[in-house]
C-alpha cells in the first residue's frame, strides 16, 4: 500500500467514525479543511544527501548537527574584536546591541539582565545562532572554527569554562549552562 | 493671511478633524460641499483607472506605527498596525504588522526551494511553483506577537494609542496548503514530536514546532487577503500555526526538519520565553491568550461632548473562539456584555461593539474577554501578581482608558 493509498484510507476512517459517533464529521472536515480523499500531484522531488548538507544547520542540544573543527578562547577573542564588539561591546558587555556576558543572580530581581552567562540553557544555541545570523550584516560568514572560537571565548567570559579549555563538536555539548535548570516547559498544557 | 497659510490651517484642522471621527459632527467648513452647493468633484470626470489601488489620500496618516528597529539595523524590530484607526476584523494587507530579525529577504520565487527532511522516509524538496498545485485551505486568522503590550509590565502606563501598545496583532484570510499532506508525502515518521521550521531570510530564522500542531491545522500559507503573500509578510511562503505566538509562524519558509526532540534554538531559549518573578522562566508557551482592546475611543482621542457613542474594540484567543466580551465605562464596578459583530471566527480577531450614552463627566472604559474555553482575561494588576514584571511576552491583561470631562482619553492603568 502506498503512502498515498493509506493517507486516504486513514482520511475516510476519520470521517466515517465522526459520522456515526458526531453526526458531525463535514464539520470536522471543515474545521481542518481536509477533504475526504485528498488527492495531491505528488510534486516532491527526492532530495540528494549533498543538498541536505548544505542546507542543514540547525544544531541540537546534543551536539545534533555539530561540524567538525575546533576554537579557543584565544582564538575567539580575536574573531569577537574584529567582527562582533562594534554591536556587542567590549568583552560581550552590550551597547549598542545586547550584552552578552554577566547577569548571573539577577533573574528573580526587578531588573533582570538576560545573557548567554546568566539566562541562556544551552551552549549549543551559541553556535547554531552565530553560525546562522551573526555577524549581523555578513551572517553565514564565520568559518566553524571561528563559530567554535566565539562561542569558547564568550563562555569564558562568563566564568563558564577555562581559557584554556577548546570548544568542538565535544566539548561543546557537554558544556553545563548556569540556567540549564531555569525554564518550566509549559508545552503542552496552556499556561 | 495668504493663501498658503490659509490652506495649510484648513488642511490642518481636517488631518486633527480626520484624525478622530469622534470629534465630528458639527464643525462645518466655510467650504464645506454641502447643499444647496454642488460640489466641484461632480462638476468634471473623476481620475481614470489604475493597476493598483492604494487608500486615499486623505487617509495617508494611517499606517504602521512606533517603527523600532534595533540599534544599527532598519530590519530587526517591529511595525505595528494602527489598530484605533481600523474597523471590522481584518487587518490590509499593507497595515499588517511586521516582526522581523534581519530584514525583509528579497526572494525571487522561481529560485525558492522548501526541502522537508530528517526523520522521513523520502527528503524532499519544493518549488513554489509545485506548492501552488497542491490543494489549499482558507482560513481567517490572527497572527499576534508574542511581545505585543510588552509596554504593558512597565510601572507606568506608556501614554500609546491601541496601535502602538497593541498592534502586533492583526488578522487576514491566509490561504495555503495544509503541512499535513506535504510531510505525508515525505513519508513522515509519525512518532517524530518536533519539526525544526527555518526562514531563508538573514538571520535564517529558526524554532521548533511540535508535531502535532504540524499535523493539525498547520499550513504553508501562500495567500494573504486573496493575493500572494506581501514580501514583509513571508514572501513567497510562510508557516502558519493558528493561534500560536507569531514567531512561530516562520517567514519566507525553507527549511523543515523532522526531529526528535526541540533544537532550543535562540528564539526559543534566549527569547520568546516568559521569566517569572521567581526567576524561573516558562518555556514553549505557544497559544496566544485570551485578550481584548478597546479601540475607539481609545488613547489620543477627544470626546466631542456628552451624547451618544459606540465603543467599539477587538477580542482575540489563540485558544479558540471569542465567547463573550463585557466592556464597563465605570472602572470595572459595572459590566454589560458587548455584542459581538459576525462572523466569530475561532483564532480569529472579533469585534465588539457596545452602545454608550457618555453623560460628560470623567469615566473610565475597559473590555473583558472570554474564550470558548472558559478563559478570561485577567485584570492587568492580577496578572502581575501571577506573572511578575520581567515576563516581556504573552501580556493578555485589561486595558483601560480614561475619559476625562473635557473629553480627552487616555491610557491608565486603572
Amino acid at each position: 500500500m502506498s503512502t498515498r493509498d493509506r493517507l486516504c484510507g486513514v482520511a475516510l476512517v476519520l470521517v466515517l467514525g465522526a459520522c456515526t459517533t458526531t453526526g458531525a464529521g463535514s464539520t470536522a472536515n471543515l474545521r481542518t479543511g481536509a477533504q475526504p480523499a485528498v488527492v495531491t500531484p505528488n510534486l516532491g522531488i527526492d532530495a540528494k544527501p549533498e543538498q541536505i548538507a548544505g542546507w542543514d544547520i540547525s544544531v541540537g542540544p546534543d551536539g545534533a548537527g555539530l561540524p567538525s573543527g575546533r576554537g579557543t578562547v584565544a582564538m575567539g577573542a580575536a574573531v569577537y574584536e574584529q567582527k562582533c564588539q562594534a554591536c556587542h561591546g567590549a568583552k560581550g558587555a552590550g551597547q549598542p546591541n545586547d550584552r552578552l556576558v554577566g547577569g548571573q543572580g539577577t533573574l528573580a530581581t526587578g531588573t533582570p539582565v538576560r545573557t548567554i552567562g546568566s539566562y541562556w540553557p544551552y551552549a549549543t544555541t551559541i553556535f547554531d545562532y552565530v553560525r546562522r545570523a551573526m555577524p549581523y550584516v555578513q551572517p553565514q560568514s564565520l568559518s566553524n572554527d571561528e563559530v567554535y572560537a566565539v562561542a569558547a571565548y564568550l563562555l569564558n567570559l562568563n566564568g563558564i569554562i577555562g581559557e584554556h579549555d577548546e570548544m568542538n563538536a565535544q566539548t561543546l555539548p557537554s558544556v553545563k549552562m548556569p540556567n540549564r535548570d531555569g525554564f518550566i516547559v509549559v508545552y503542552p498544557r496552556p499556561r | 493671511m495668504d493663501d498658503t497659510k490659509r490652506g495649510f490651517l484648513k488642511k490642518t484642522i481636517g488631518v486633527l478633524l480626520g484624525a478622530s471621527g469622534l470629534l465630528a459632527g458639527r464643525a462645518a467648513r466655510a467650504d464645506a460641499a454641502e447643499p444647496p452647493d454642488v460640489p466641484q468633484w461632480m462638476k468634471s470626470p473623476g481620475a481614470g483607472f489604475n493597476e493598483y489601488g492604494s487608500p486615499a489620500k486623505y487617509e495617508s496618516k494611517v499606517t504602521r506605527t512606533f517603527i523600532r528597529s534595533q540599534p544599527g539595523t532598519t530590519g530587526s524590530g517591529a511595525a505595528r498596525t494602527p489598530l484605533e484607526a481600523l474597523d471590522g476584523m481584518l487587518t490590509p494587507s499593507g497595515l499588517h504588522f511586521e516582526r522581523s530579525h534581519s530584514g525583509v529577504p528579497d526572494i525571487d520565487p522561481a529560485r525558492h526551494r522548501v526541502l522537508i527532511h530528517g526523520m522521513v522516509k523520502r527528503p524532499l524538496i519544493f518549488t513554489v511553483d509545485a506548492l501552488l498545485r497542491y490543494p489549499m485551505v482558507s482560513r481567517i486568522h490572527f497572527i499576534e506577537c508574542a511581545g505585543n503590550s510588552q509596554l504593558m509590565y512597565q510601572p507606568n502606563p506608556p501614554n500609546l494609542t491601541a496601535g502602538q501598545t497593541h498592534g502586533l496583532v492583526s488578522c487576514s484570510e491566509w490561504t495555503g496548503v495544509p503541512l499535513r499532506l506535504l510531510l505525508e508525502e515525505a513519508g513522515v515518521d509519525r512518532t517524530a514530536p518536533w519539526i525544526l521550521a527555518e526562514g531563508a531570510d538573514a538571520a535564517a530564522m529558526s524554532r521548533s514546532i511540535p508535531m502535532a500542531k504540524a499535523m493539525d491545522d498547520a499550513m504553508l500559507a501562500l495567500y494573504q487577503n486573496g493575493e500572494r503573500l506581501r514580501p514583509e509578510n513571508g514572501y513567497p511562503l510562510r508557516l502558519f500555526l493558528p493561534g500560536y505566538e507569531g514567531n512561530m509562524n516562520v517567514k519566507w519558509l525553507r527549511r523543515l526538519k523532522v526531529v526528535a526532540a526541540p533544537i532550543m534554538t535562540k528564539d526559543e531559549t534566549s527569547r520568546y520565553t516568559d521569566l517569572q518573578a521567581d526567576g524561573k522562566a516558562l518555556m514553549f508557551t505557544y497559544p496566544m491568550e485570551v485578550k481584548s482592546v478597546i479601540t475607539r475611543p481609545s488613547h489620543g482621542m477627544t470626546l466631542a461632548g456628552a451624547g451618544a457613542y459606540e465603543i467599539s474594540g477587538i477580542a482575540w484567543s489563540g485558544n479558540g473562539t471569542i465567547a463573550k466580551v463585557e466592556v464597563t465605562t465605570d472602572g470595572g464596578t459595572t459590566w454589560v456584555g458587548a455584542p459581538l459583530s459576525a462572523p466569530v471566527l475561532p483564532r480569529a480577531i472579533t469585534r465588539f461593539r457596545a452602545p454608550w450614552r457618555w453623560d460628560g463627566r470623567a469615566a473610565v472604559l475597559k473590555s473583558r474577554a472570554t474564550d470558548d474555553t472558559g478563559a478570561v482575561q485577567p485584570e492587568r494588576a492580577a496578572f502581575i501578581a501571577r506573572h511578575g514584571t520581567n515576563a516581556t511576552f504573552h501580556f493578555n491583561g485589561i486595558q483601560a482608558w480614561s475619559v476625562a470631562a473635557n473629553g480627552e482619553v487616555k491610557h491608565v492603568y486603572a
